[in-house]
């Protein structure tokens, strides 16, 4: 029962970290109609900077005090996302309102190069580490409930805390603020929301905006656990089968998509594993994203797509 | 029709021309809009009566031609450029935000009233709440006014036809604008709903003194509310004048009742 547990808990906290990237497709699709390929190379593009910035940081201003480090380089990469969402709206995407679905989603695979090819120009490729003081050491919890306890990874649970503190001020901001009202309309109708006034070039710099916040959150955090390389670009590859599951459109969808793509993992290679011979969480979210694809490929939460005929 | 008074010209339209590739849609169209007034545009299926709404609310832009709103040149505007000259619209296959409740939709018409700046309302800072509470007592009275009190909270997708229509227009209402555009507001609806369109819009043409202008493809409600009517026919202007005028045009007639040749 112990395991058991403790397999459902990894599982749960290594979803919550899938749900944040995931987190990112959703909300750029849900304000903009488009699946925006970039996210990956978004992530990487915010780890690279906060891990270059907290390094450079202390040595222009002589200091050796990481926590404040940490923040002045935390404070630096909010920045640059911005610039970033500026920019891609101001290049890129300006001049492709009411376009196909088809063309937008090139023209974001072309941004998730530029954007590669541009991050590691200015910051490098080899491998970087953030180093933002998370405790690497386990703990024992239950101790009292099982015999020899539930072993935690401080880490991932810290990480799992975060993730869940941003996906609810998410909901917040997307439920009662006005800025998350013209959100949601613009996410209905373009059209409509410009006619009444929504300003669409603001609304879709917002939202590049807080995708890029939201990348930022998690290559730090997958930053911290795997190190900044070029991979960390295809985690998004990961959250693909995520937002499949919980629906494109829907922000629950891709936190509880992650926590079943997470725990489903886990759980299938510890008691599926020895009888297939292992290596099932390599594919296993793929293969539930494909059931999903055939049978409810709306997802589980995303909205039924009906044409008029 | 009491206290209301039609005043100048506020928006002027000339020689405006639109065409799709080969098809012209709009070939050399003139009219003016006077203030207060409210203004029809008829036509058969296909006259090019949407497109012609869709060159005043900057939807299109016609590749030939002058929109003049006030005395200001404003041929190159966008819909978002249209919306801060004080021109709302409506929609003839209703454009609402079908997630959103009836009161959220109507909220996003005040999108341009809100002073806090998109930081603060991101954060729900002091000044946006307070704003937020404002207009939201605005809206209350415009969900008053269209006596939709009993659906504010249900979201758009659920409501039948007619009430979404009146949603519609709620949100354009909203934005308090000066010129109102109707895109067939009656259209789908049956006898009863249309009645009540039509003392909606006399009202507010009446109580806010907003200029109205609208496409309708019904001739016999159109001819009782409006003040001047234009009628279009494979985009060109057949007729122009007040309703008795227009009835009486032959031109119109065959247009609507096919040509005794």
């Amino acid at each position: 029962m112990a395991f058991f547990l403790e397999t459902l808990l990894g599982g749960l906290m290594s979803g919550m970290l899938y749900s944040l990237v995931a987190l990112g497709f959703v909300l750029i699709f849900k304000a903009s109609g488009v699946f925006n390929f970039a996210q990956g190379a978004m992530v990487l593009f915010a780890a690279l900077a906060m891990a270059r910035f907290s390094e450079w940081i202390p040595a222009w201003l002589g200091m050796d005090n990481l926590f404040i480090a940490n923040v002045l380089a935390f404070a630096v990469a909010v920045v640059i996302m911005f610039i970033v969402a500026w920019l891609i709206e101001r290049l890129a995407l300006r001049y492709l309102v009411n376009q196909e679905g088809a063309t937008l989603l090139m023209a974001t695979l072309g941004i998730a190069y530029v954007l590669d090819g541009i991050g590691q120009t200015i910051f490098g490729s080899a491998i970087y580490k953030i180093d933002v003081g998370m405790p690497k050491e386990p703990v024992m919890m239950l101790e009292s409930v099982f015999e020899g306890g539930i072993l935690i990874n401080k880490e991932d649970f810290i990480a799992a805390l975060i993730a869940a503190l941003l996906v609810i001020s998410l909901s917040i901001f997307f439920q009662k603020t006005a800025t998350g009202r013209a959100l949601r309309a613009v996410a209905d109708d373009h059209q409509a929301a410009q006619s009444i006034g929504i300003p669409l070039d603001r609304i879709w710099v917002i939202v590049w905006c807080v995708a890029g916040i939201t990348a930022l959150v998690a290559g730090i955090i997958w930053g911290s656990k795997l190190g900044v390389q070029f991979s960390l670009s295809t985690i998004a590859l990961r959250a693909l089968p995520v937002v499949i599951l919980g629906g494109l459109t829907s922000v629950p969808g891709a936190i509880i998509g992650g926590l079943i793509i997470g725990v489903g993992e886990k759980l299938s290679e510890v008691y599926l594993g020895p009888y297939v011979g292992g290596g099932i969480e390599i594919w296993f979210a793929y293969m539930l994203a494909l059931v999903f694809l055939l049978f409810r490929p709306q997802g589980l939460f995303g909205e039924k797509i009906i044409d008029r005929v | 029709m009491n206290g209301r008074k039609i005043g100048e010209v506020v928006l002027d339209l000339k020689n405006i021309s639109l065409s799709f590739g080969g098809v012209k849609a709009l070939q050399d169209i003139s009219f003016n809009v006077l203030e207060h007034e409210v203004r029809a545009i008829i036509g058969p299926n296909g006259a090019g009566k949407s497109s012609m709404l869709n060159v005043i609310n900057g939807v299109y832009r016609p590749q030939q031609g002058d929109i003049i709103l006030r005395g200001e040149h404003h041929t190159n505007m966008d819909s978002y450029g249209a919306a801060k000259a004080g021109l709302a619209r409506t929609f003839q296959n209703i454009a609402l935000f079908k997630g959103m409740s009836v009161l959220d939709n109507i909220m996003t018409g005040r999108n341009l009233k809100m002073k806090a700046n998109m930081l603060q309302q991101a954060f729900w800072f002091g000044p946006a709440q307070r704003e937020e509470l404002e207009h939201r007592a605005k809206v209350e009275e415009i969900i008053d006014f269209l006596e939709i009190q009993h659906i504010r909270k249900t979201p758009v997708g659920r409501l039948p036809y007619g009430l979404q229509k009146r949603v519609d227009l709620a949100r354009a209402l909203a934005m308090e604008p000066q010129i109102l555009l109707l895109d067939e507001p009656m259209a789908g609806m049956n006898v009863e709903e249309k009645q009540d369109m039509c003392r909606f819009i006399l009202d507010v043409n009446d109580q806010f003194g907003t200029t109205v202008v609208l496409i309708e493809h019904d001739m016999g409600v159109v001819m009782d509310i409006s003040d001047r009517v234009v009628v279009l026919d494979y985009g060109k202007k057949i007729g122009d004048g007040t309703p008795d005028e227009v009835r009486a045009n032959p031109d119109v007639i065959s247009a609507y009742l096919g040509a005794s040749h």
